[in-house]
């Protein structure tokens, strides 16, 4: 996979990869900033803001019909949690230029239209239109109070609130609902000139165009830019261990029980902590899965993800109320098998090749491709993904192990119905 | 193999259908380096009467489902972990009208096909493994009456349909799955998981050659008879307006649906499908009028959005999300439907969205996971997904007034709303 990055400008950094087996191509823009609980919910509204309409395209209507017309090309805002930064942005998505009918160019278009986007929102007297702000500040509150509906994605969201709290990792992507009651429009105005003036803008491109067209469009699409000094990307502050087990628990009215566990890693071994997470719990192989839930049928989903810019590994479960215990036990002895190295043959090669597989298969997928590079970026870490899988192959089961025996269990999270509480 | 290619999307696919009946679709993917295979059978949450060996049989709602769980046991262990050796990451759903089995791997490809097509057509259960299973299927259906757009869309089915299977939940509940045995799960397994009643499609840059070979080497060669089903006679009448439940969420959310007229089977039911799609599109699509005038009165939000979806002998238009007032956003789409089918859409408009639609059906041919589970329906409902640049050329503006005015109308309609506790 040859994937480049090159330096646009102060601060402007372009990852590209040329491809032309896709049907489409994928351009994306980010603004990478520190994730703080001032600016969280803040920064988290500015992608929607600035989608409601620009100089050109003043409203949802216009730009609707645009990007009909453009053989319903996307821009979709994003906001993400990478280490303890926060992107912020928009990923289009438009048909390759070999695939429209009429034999359009297309990329210039939706490149101009990013730009747009970015530079030059439609404003009433120097700042965002009320209707607007309004609008748009009331859908990210509901956003952030609808995290409840998912329950999992509610109860891992609390776990990782609970045991970083005092942390920037424990901020939610959205932020809260007090700090988005709290925006205003002349300050939301301000944060946004220094945003796009003094973030890093990470810009990615997957597709078929050559690497100087792609330039040449985004030149053009942000020359309106401005820079000045530009933010340096702050890597994460590894969690500091607990002395003993931090243990919360909440009510709310739910038939399954969904249990967190969050643990320390002492190392600093990532590629070891990697693939002994991936026999942890990190597949439908591991530890987790075949204990948990196939040997002792306690739960229909056991998975835990290896947290690397954080030094952190999470385990999350949908159990019985009643079966607290014996689950939070069993996980606990899965973590000590690993550290035992109590392993049947096939699953260390198991955990390799799954990890070996989700990197060789990385490059068919213009979206994992920008979520990988942009997580790169964010953290300041240039490996690619070809390097990763040498790492893995590389790894031995003496360094999984020692590195696997400094994790220890710091924080655990159970969300239990009201009646079972009773 | 017979090769087919589709110049307007740049695909090529090979088809054979094997002498015991399985039909095989490659689609060759240079350039690729996952490779994925589908083994689908047309058997799904719907199938729960059907006749087998001359006896009308009644199984318990959840079974082809629980036969999901079960036929990745095999008798020296389980084929997870056959496949995890491997790299592979295989998984399963099952849909009201198929169960599908899948993997995609970079390495070892034809091995791992030989372990799928092996463990999804050799059945093996215990009483002991039937009975395992039920804590597990349990916490999964647990998990699903939690989720509020679960709940909607069951509830929303329930409320279009009072005979038709179509509103049996795919998972069962909790009660029905307990009279699930193994003996019933073998019956299942013989009456559906026959070559003539499946389908392999595989995506990726392989050689189509071999993948037949694997398939003729490793499957039964002889395919079972057809099963006649009974999905049940549904009435043209909805079964109940309107239905509500309150759940822990954070704001009221809901869906609205309209009970169309079925399909027909065949190209027909393709064209229905995307003659659907795109009054869907014009009625309420993120471009349509009534979208952006509801958005922009704080009714609806970006969370909004409908689908129109065909299955065995019922089909349905249905849209929703968070809304303050779902009753209004309802009588909202009713009255914008009467309004296109009384004067009729206009032309700029609909030329516009045909483009985005086109975009969007192209778009999806990136996916492998799409791409087979297009080629599936596309078998069963017997029409070729990878025409859809023709099928589009044959809707008109006119063709789209004609289905709002016949189907999207107050007395098709129906209500699921979820308000918080």
């Amino acid at each position: 996979m040859e994937v480049t990055r090159t330096k646009l400008a102060g601060g402007v950094y372009l990852t590209f990869h040329p491809a032309r087996k896709f049907k489409t191509s994928l351009l994306s823009a980010q603004f990478v900033t520190p994730l703080r609980w001032e600016t969280a919910s803040a920064c988290a509204l500015l992608p929607a803001l600035l989608r409601r309409g620009t100089v050109s395209c003043p409203d949802m209507g216009a730009l609707s019909a645009r990007l009909d017309t453009l053989y319903g090309a996307r821009i979709d805002c994003t906001v993400r949690k990478k280490g303890e930064n926060q992107c912020v942005g928009f990923v289009a998505s438009l048909i390759d230029d070999s695939y429209a009918p009429g034999g359009e160019r297309l990329l210039e278009p939706v490149a101009s239209l990013l730009g747009e986007l970015v530079c030059d929102p439609v404003t009433e007297r120097g700042r965002f239109v009320p209707a607007y702000f309004d609008s748009e500040k009331a859908n990210l509150i509901d956003a952030i109070r609808s995290i409840l509906n998912d329950k999992r994605e509610y109860a891992e969201g609390r776990l990782l609130r609970e045991m970083c709290a005092g942390e920037a990792y424990g901020i939610p992507r959205l932020g809260d609902d007090k700090s988005a009651q709290r925006i205003q429009p002349q300050k939301l105005y301000s944060l946004y000139r220094k945003l796009i003036a003094s973030s890093r803008l990470e810009l990615f491109y997957s597709g078929s165009a050559s690497r100087e067209r792609v330039e040449q469009a985004l030149q053009a699409a942000f020359a309106a830019l401005p820079r000045e000094d530009v933010q340096g990307i702050a890597p994460a502050a590894v969690h500091p261990a607990r002395e003993s087990v931090y243990s919360v628990s909440e009510e709310l009215d739910v038939t399954q029980g969904k249990l967190g566990m969050g643990f320390a890693c002492g190392s600093a071994d990532h590629t070891a902590l990697l693939v002994g997470n991936t026999l942890f719990g990190g597949s439908s192989n591991s530890k987790l899965f075949l204990n948990v839930r196939e040997k002792l049928s306690l739960c229909y989903y056991a998975s835990s993800v290896y947290h690397r810019q954080k030094g952190l590994i999470t385990v999350s479960s949908g159990i019985e109320f009643a079966n607290y215990q014996r689950a939070y036990d069993e996980i606990c002895a899965q973590l000590r098998a690993v550290q035992n190295g109590e392993l049947e043959d096939w699953e260390l090669e198991g955990a390799r090749s799954t990890l070996l597989n989700a990197y060789a298969s990385m490059g068919d997928s213009q979206g994992k491709l920008e979520n990988f590079f942009l997580g790169q970026a964010a953290t300041g870490n240039q490996e690619t993904p070809e390097d990763l899988a040498a790492a893995v192959r590389e790894v031995t089961p003496e360094r999984i192990f020692s590195a696997m025996r400094t994790v220890s269990l710091d924080t655990a999270y159970f969300l239990r119905g009201k009646e079972a509480a009773e | 193999m017979n090769q087919s290619f589709y110049k307007r999307v740049g695909e090529s696919v090979h088809r054979e259908t094997l002498p015991n009946g399985l039909q095989i679709c490659v689609v060759p993917k240079p350039g690729y380096a996952k490779k994925y295979a589908f083994f689908a059978t047309r058997y799904g949450g719907m199938d729960t009467r059907f006749q087998l060996g001359g006896v009308w049989l009644d199984t318990p709602a959840g079974i082809a489902h629980y036969l999901e769980h079960k036929m990745f046991d095999t008798k020296e262990g389980n084929a997870l972990q056959e496949l995890a050796k491997n790299g592979a990451e295989p998984n399963a759903f099952t849909a009201n009208a198929m169960t599908g089995y899948y993997f995609s791997s970079t390495e070892h490809f034809e091995e791992n096909l030989e372990i799928l097509l092996s463990f999804v057509s050799i059945p093996y259960f215990t009483e002991e493994s039937v009975a395992k299973e039920q804590g597990i299927i349990g916490q999964e259906i647990r998990m699903i009456e939690d989720d509020p757009d679960w709940q909607l869309y069951a509830r929303m089915t329930r409320a279009l349909y009072s005979r038709s299977t179509a509103a049996v939940p795919i998972a069962g509940t909790v009660e029905s799955i307990s009279h699930i045995t193994a003996e019933t799960l073998y019956d299942c397994h013989r009456a559906f998981y026959t070559p003539s009643n499946m389908i392999l499609t595989v995506v990726g840059d392989v050689d189509p050659v071999h993948i037949a070979d694997v398939a003729r080497r490793v499957l039964p060669r002889q395919g079972g008879p057809e099963i006649p089903r009974d999905y049940g006679e549904e009435p043209e009448a909805v079964a109940e307006r309107e239905t509500s439940l309150a759940m822990e969420v954070s704001s009221p959310q809901f869906l609205t649906a309209f009970k169309c007229r079925p399909p027909r089977e065949g190209e027909d039911f393709f064209r229905a499908s995307l003659l659907g799609g795109m009054a869907c599109d014009v009625l309420l699509g993120d471009s349509s009028p009534l979208y952006l005038r509801l958005y922009g009165q704080g009714l609806i939000n970006s969370s909004f959005g409908g689908d129109f979806e065909q299955l065995p002998g019922v089909a349905m238009l249905y849209a929703g999300g968070d809304s303050r007032d779902a009753r209004k956003v309802a009588a909202e789409i009713c009255g914008e439907a009467r309004r296109l089918a009384e004067e009729g859409i206009d032309e700029d408009f609909y030329q516009q969205v045909r483009r985005a639609a086109f975009g969007g059906q192209l778009r999806g041919l990136n996916s492998f996971e799409n791409i087979a589970v297009s080629l599936t329906e596309g078998y069963f409902h017997g029409y070729d997904p990878l025409r859809f640049p023709q099928v589009f050329e044959t809707i008109t503006k006119d063709d789209v007034a004609a289905f709002l005015r016949e189907n999207v109308t107050e007395e098709r309609a129906v209500l699921s709303e979820i308000v918080p506790k």
